[in-house]
């Protein structure tokens, strides 16, 4: 049996607390038969010893001691799955307000987003931060479940009540692509097999919906190669070759790039990677290259091609805050981009988006879970794109000096719809 | 997949992204972190890390040294693996026993036949702080178990070790951040993504050598609690139990005393794919009775400082 080649799919689901977005992606695991049988018999045990009936979907992704207890998602779950066509990474996120700086994670990292929406309650706030969330962090894609359709006995109006809704959202956030679906994650109709109560919808699964989505992994066609330099590896004979994860483009022995910030020119001579010497990598790839040019060039610097990225110590940022007290302006932390750590400086706080209508209010302070527009100023010169153009090199955490906690994520610029 | 991956010399699949995703945590780690080490059980999990630390700093040698929590009750195969492999990548080998800490009165000694497994949390914690690392590169995979499905790729232990699954620190992107202040240390799971099919498919690819029990074997065994336990100087049968010769093997590598074999012929890597793509019980349910204990069984042992 020779195994087929299939491409990856990062998901991950975002919407309030209580929506169903755990119960959804249990349906999803157990009617694709992704469960083991062992795995599928230790949730029925826990559902009985804790008397929520005979299978309680949810604890399929919710498997802390804490989630079982109190029935709410706290952290990301990562499941894998796999279907003829295709291979999925799925990060069950918290709907919680709490848990906010979870759902980040797990969407940080996804090419698509499942929206869990409850039809009986449409968009709460919570559910429109999370959909914010997710289109600054660059999500394109996603795929709505109007769950719980059962208990409006599958009306058709309810269901487009909330769609209307959404589509008003998800037009103002720019989302390319939006397929909704009305479902019951708890009895099943619409995620992996067609519904019998819903004749008057003639849209796909859930789970064809996610097989047949064309969000792709995050590699920008207008953008230019990005290798930030991780580490200098020395070669027998003296030379030296540069280790990244190369992205944004492709990269050829022969191309010419500079080496930032230092502003050097040169040529790639030789890649390499985990399979051996290579003429061409591809993003995402691990490689290590030599160039042509005597350089001193080290880890933090970044080795780019056409167009290429801003040398800056000061620029403008969208911010996720996760700081258990306020961000204001005038405070220092420590900010990590690529692979260059720089203390920064708040220079000032440009405004609060207001959830609600996504304005910008005049605020000067970020509370916690909230997003804002700050200028920053940093002590090194970071080499950055706009966010929107290269996800690598747009994005930035903060970190607290003294906990070395992590206490915002950073995207370069400002969004469209900002 | 872009047009341009099409034109690749050589195609990039999942198994390329895995490998080049580890191997990006590997250099990040070592960048960021001032004392790494890498936890080696031996296990097929712990040599695909190895094999991947070692392309992740060619030409040079490892930047880091490599430790074995070893409980005293493991299989002789594992043993020889483990020196060979060490060998092979040239790095430095520290040993940290379990036996060790009962001679220091620091945990109780269960008997020979009884189970080491959660005594392994002193020694190990014991030997980062002895030597003060401040990141432990593991071979865990979200797979595995739904505790470790919640955990972050740099996952953060206090000055007692210990894991808070409720106070996680937020990781976005691909932005691993692992400062810590002395005392603290991180855990590095650069396996995270993988599951136990891709494990393979790569052992496969990459046609790496393995520790022989992974392999099907004939075998006196005995069944206890639904396992088939390998007769051996820790596990001696019970009266009311009757030695069996199989065809078996291992599906994960723990103590001699609490993983069971499973019943096979794949005696090719191929073999073994092909019987991992078709399986219908889990690694761990199949063969661990570590896990069994309760409900939360990995939580709880996580949360004092387990692997």
């Amino acid at each position: 049996m020779k195994l087929a080649h299939k491409d990856l799919l990062r998901l991950a689901t975002v919407g309030s607390v209580d929506d169903g977005k755990s119960t959804l992606i249990g349906r999803l695991l157990v009617d694709t038969r992704q469960l083991f049988d062992d795995q599928l018999d230790a949730v029925v045990a826990a559902s009985e010893k804790r008397g929520v009936g005979d299978l309680d979907l949810s604890f399929v992704t919710d498997g802390l001691r804490a989630e079982r207890e109190q029935g709410i998602t706290i952290d990301v779950a990562y499941r894998y799955a796999s279907t003829p066509t295709r291979k999925f990474i799925i990060a069950d996120c918290p709907g919680h307000v709490q848990y906010t700086r979870n759902m980040a994670t797990g969407a940080s990292t996804a090419d698509l987003a499942l929206v869990v929406l409850n039809v009986a309650h449409g968009l709460k706030e919570q559910s429109r931060r999370h959909l914010c969330i997710a289109a600054l962090l660059g999500v394109r894609s996603i795929v709505v479940a109007v769950n719980k359709m059962d208990e409006v006995n599958w009306s058709e109006s309810a269901y487009l009540s909330v769609v209307d809704e959404l589509d008003t959202l998800a037009n103002e956030l720019g989302f390319e692509s939006v397929v909704s679906i009305p479902i019951s994650a708890l009895l099943g109709d619409n995620v992996v097999d067609p519904s019998l109560n819903t004749p008057w919808f003639d849209g796909p699964t859930v789970l064809h919906a996610l097989e047949s989505s064309d969000a792709g992994s995050w590699s920008s066609a207008h953008g230019g190669a990005r290798l930030p330099v991780q580490w200098v590896l020395r070669q027998p004979g003296g030379g030296r070759t540069y280790a990244g994860m190369l992205n944004g483009s492709t990269l050829r022995v022969g191309d010419v790039v500079t080496l930032l910030p230092a502003n050097i020119e040169t040529t790639i001579s030789a890649i390499n990677s985990g399979s051996g010497p290579r003429e061409l990598a591809t993003t995402g790839l691990s490689i290590d290259v030599a160039l042509d040019a005597e350089t001193d060039a080290g880890r933090g610097d970044l080795i780019a091609t056409a167009p290429l990225p801003t040398v800056t110590k000061e620029f403008a940022a969208t911010i996720c805050w996760f700081g258990d007290s306020p961000l204001r302006v005038g405070q220092r932390l420590r900010l990590k981009h690529t692979s260059k750590v720089t203390p920064v400086r708040v220079k000032s706080l440009n405004g609060v988006v207001d959830i609600a209508t996504l304005a910008i209010d005049g605020n000067t302070m970020l509370q916690t879970n909230e997003i804002g527009l700050a200028t920053l100023q940093s002590a090194e010169a970071l080499v950055l794109d706009d966010y929107r153009d290269n996800r690598v090199s747009g994005s930035f955490v903060l970190i607290d000096e003294m906990t070395n906690a992590t206490v915002a994520a950073g995207m370069v610029g400002r969004a469209a719809f900002l | 997949m872009t047009s341009d991956t099409l034109q690749a010399p050589h195609m990039t699949d999942h198994l390329d992204l895995l490998e080049s995703h580890a191997i990006f945590i590997l250099r990040e780690v070592v960048a960021e972190c001032e004392r790494p080490v890498l936890l080696f059980s031996g296990g097929k999990d712990s040599a695909v890390l190895l094999h991947l630390a070692a392309k992740a700093f060619a030409p040079q040698q490892l930047p880091f040294p490599v430790m074995h929590i070893d409980t005293g009750q493991n299989f002789p195969e594992v043993l020889e693996y483990r020196d060979r492999a060490v060998e092979t990548t040239g790095a430095r080998l520290i040993v940290a026993k379990v036996q060790d800490s009962i001679d220091q009165g620091k945990v109780v000694d269960p008997g020979p036949m009884g189970s080491r497994n959660r005594l392994q949390t002193v020694t190990l914690l014991d030997a980062i702080t002895d030597n003060s690392f401040d990141a432990a590169f593991g071979g865990a995979r979200r797979d595995e178990d739904k505790a470790r499905a919640k955990e972050r790729i740099l996952s953060f232990r206090d000055a007692f070790g210990q894991w808070d699954p409720r106070q996680q620190r937020p990781e976005l992107w691909q932005l691993y951040q692992g400062k810590v202040n002395p005392g603290e240390h991180l855990r590095a799971f650069p396996l995270s993504d993988w599951t136990e099919l891709d494990i393979w498919q790569y052992i496969e690819r990459e046609q790496m050598d393995l520790p022989t029990i992974y392999f099907a074997h004939e075998r006196d065994v005995v069944l206890r609690d639904s396992m088939w336990l390998a007769v051996g100087p820790f596990v001696e049968p019970h009266t009311d139990e009757k030695i069996e010769r199989l065809s078996v093997r291992f599906r994960t590598v723990g103590d001699a005393n609490c993983t069971g074999a499973v019943l096979s012929h794949a005696m090719t890597l191929s073999q073994i794919v092909n019987e991992v793509a078709i399986a219908n019980v889990s690694e761990r349910g199949a063969t661990r009775a570590d896990d069994r204990f309760s409900e939360t069984a990995m939580e709880d042992r996580k949360r004092e400082g387990y692997f």
